[in-house]
């Protein structure tokens, strides 16, 4: 992680390109990324610890999040993301720390006097009221005018699409219609903050990357911050800004998607967000401008063309991205940087193949290609001897 | 397989002759001209007309009528508290004490359950001076007690069912607790109070042997007037009587299962 410094200036090059983000709603939206960086905090989590007996659900975290930004808590399950989360909402207090919202302390306050809301993983709609009267709860409960209640939920109802549906009760609704409900009462308030769990979990695969864009395109129009636990890592890829990865009570690395993809800083991000080829090593040259690590798996040594300033023969891991490695039948010349293996399967997914190489090592890679040309057959098939290789800025290196 | 199609009908047959043919036999000897209890002897109303002169049994039902409603209804809140509890309140020193306790009457002999709630009553006008004498307003605590374990049983199923985040989503959206339960809590219980109230109404207006040991002498409800009518030998007007209770009875069934049918749709 002493190289932190220098994806922090690779981050940076990225996010000045202009027009990215109109270009790539889908995207990380580095634009916006940086249109965030002055904004003010939003909410500022300070050293929160939560434990129910001795199970210590959040580990010590601080964070802090900015106004307009999506927000994504990315973690496996019981890792602690839903507890952070409902401690900003206000369900749970902490154990120790503070929260703050707004620039307020807000870590003792009730879940009805904050000015966030919530959209509940089961949407949890009011079962005997319509659609309508369901938006309006919420504004009920501030004592707003009733014209200006109508207003508003006419103006949510048409922000989710969902006028015509105004006096349904929810169950005459399909999953994705509750889902939207869900959004427009939770947003109704014009909360500072919108916190959102698992927010499209319930919802069927194809429906799920629909929502996706419709709930950044929602966000991106009313401005405000969104925070969205999750544990599919693709969604947290589509949709946030930067995403927090948990792991055990703890947030491993805060980043843009981008830079968690390409510079994760463990082993555990770079295994939990996205595929990775990970292989165990010893560092046996540490220079300013290249590293040598030499691993038990690979034939070659690896070399690097950067440094990073570790004990020497320390272990580190290298971990290579699929997309990253080039898979062939000749042999290469260089004196490092690949290997030698045997195709064992192939992934043929129509845009992309993945190749399962067993390198000679005993160790597996996953080569994949782009299809780009349409071919009779595969020049590479079942149990041909390859050669797998990279090249020296693709490697990630870790320490932990 | 072959057996399957002819083996489940019959089995309902049977079994549905055992259960209602004691019933369709009382109902039809209702209708009996002859004053003999068994012995057919043409159609007539006149049972009914006896009944309907019957001042005695009138009032007992009306009596019965009252206990009913109102220990139906003190039981229903007193067993939603506990339900809540129970369900809500998590671990607490003794929780299991309390969950034995509230079920404990479901399971008590009827003849246990009225003699102490007679000693208790006795015991507490010595000592308190009230409730003086025992009436009405002891068979209605009597029932309450033993109606709150039935209602308590049925509520808290419904609401171990509940989605707790409904609740959490309208106190999210900035209503207190108390408000959350009434608004959002209640009516989605509302099937549950509703057959807990009907099953106590049922139980109170059915019980014969714990109202017998806590009433007084201006307290007479129908079932100990049906009992010791009975005594002396069934007469076809107790028939009648019983044809009309099995009328309200299936009545009172079919209008509360449309109701929780239709609601329950509507929770889906």
């Amino acid at each position: 992680m002493p190289d932190h410094t220098v994806w922090g200036q690779c981050d940076m090059m990225e996010t000045v390109a202009p027009g990215a983000a109109a270009a790539r709603p889908e995207g990380s939206r580095p634009g916006a990324v940086l249109r965030r960086a002055e904004a003010r905090p939003i909410i500022e989590i300070d050293d929160v610890v939560k434990t129910f007996g001795a199970f210590v659900a959040v580990d010590h975290v601080s964070l802090t999040i900015r106004e307009g930004e999506l927000f994504a808590l990315l973690g496996g399950s019981g890792c602690g993301k839903t507890t952070l989360l409902r401690m900003l909402a206000g369900f749970e207090r902490p154990t120790a720390g503070r929260i703050l919202i707004g620039g307020q302390d807000m870590t003792d306050t009730a879940p009805y006097d904050r000015p966030v809301n919530m959209m509940f993983q089961s949407y949890a709609l009011f079962p005997h009221m319509t659609v309508e009267a369901n938006v309006a709860f919420g504004l009920r409960q501030d004592r707003m005018p009733r014209a200006a209640i109508r207003e508003r939920v006419r103006e949510m109802l048409d922000l989710v699409e969902l006028t015509p549906f105004a006096k349904r009760k929810p169950h005459h609704l399909s999953g994705g219609q509750r889902q939207r409900v869900a959004l427009a009462r939770s947003l109704a308030k014009h909360p500072k903050v919108l916190l959102l769990d698992e927010p499209l979990a319930a919802l069927d695969k194809k429906l799920r990357e629909r929502t996706q864009l419709e709930l950044v395109g929602i966000q991106e129009r009313v401005g405000t911050t969104f925070v969205v636990v999750t544990h599919d890592q693709e969604e947290a890829m589509t949709m946030a800004d930067r995403v927090a990865i948990m792991d055990s009570g703890r947030i491993i690395q805060v980043d843009t998607p981008h830079a968690l993809y390409e510079y994760p800083n463990t082993r555990f991000v770079a295994e939990f967000f996205g595929t990775v080829n990970l292989f165990e090593g010893q560092l046996v040259e540490d220079e300013p401008d290249h590293l040598l690590i030499r691993c038990d798996a690979l034939a070659n040594p690896v070399y690097v063309g950067h440094g990073i300033s570790a004990r020497e023969h320390a272990t580190v891991w290298i971990a290579l991205r699929p997309e990253k490695l080039a898979v062939s039948t000749t042999r290469p010349d260089a004196p490092h940087n690949w290997d030698r293996g045997i195709v064992e399967d192939i992934v043929y997914l129509g845009g992309i193949s993945t190749y399962h190489v067993r390198l000679d090592g005993g160790a597996l890679a996953r080569v994949t290609t782009q299809n780009l040309e349409r071919m009779s057959a595969p020049e590479i098939t079942w149990d041909d001897v390859v050669y797998v290789s990279w090249r020296p800025d693709n490697v990630v290196v870790v320490t932990s | 397989m072959r057996a399957r199609p002819l083996f489940l009908p019959s089995a309902l047959a049977l079994g549905l002759t055992f259960l209602y043919a004691p019933i369709l036999l009382l109902v039809l000897f209702s209708f009996n001209e002859s004053r003999l209890v068994t012995v057919w002897g043409g159609f007539s109303l006149k049972w009914y007309g006896a009944l309907f002169r019957n001042e005695q049994m009138l009032e007992a039902a009306l009596v019965s009528l009252r206990i009913a409603t109102t220990s139906a209804t003190l039981a229903t809140v007193l067993g939603t508290l506990a339900a809540l509890i129970l369900v809500r309140f998590g671990r607490f020193r003794g929780r299991l004490l309390f969950t034995g306790m509230i079920t404990a009457p479901l399971v008590m002999p009827e003849v246990i359950t009225g003699l102490s709630l007679l000693l208790l009553f006795v015991s507490l006008e010595t000592t308190l001076g009230w409730p003086s004498g025992r009436g009405v307003d002891t068979i209605i605590i009597a029932h309450t007690t033993f109606c709150t374990a039935y209602v308590a049983v049925v509520v808290q199923s419904r609401l171990g069912g509940l989605d707790r985040s409904v609740e959490e989503a309208a106190m999210d959206l900035g209503a207190r607790p108390l408000k959350a339960f009434l608004v959002i809590t209640l009516p989605m219980l509302a099937p549950a109070l509703v057959s807990g109230w009907l099953l106590s109404f049922t139980l109170s207006l059915d019980d014969l042997v714990i109202a017998s040991f806590v009433a007084g002498p201006a307290s007479t409800t129908l079932p100990m007037v049906v009992f010791s009518s009975v005594r002396l030998g069934v007469t076809p007007e107790i028939n009648a009587l019983a044809t009309l209770l099995v009328l309200v009875a299936t009545v009172t069934i079919l209008v509360a299962a449309a109701v929780l049918w239709r609601q329950e749709r509507g929770q889906r």
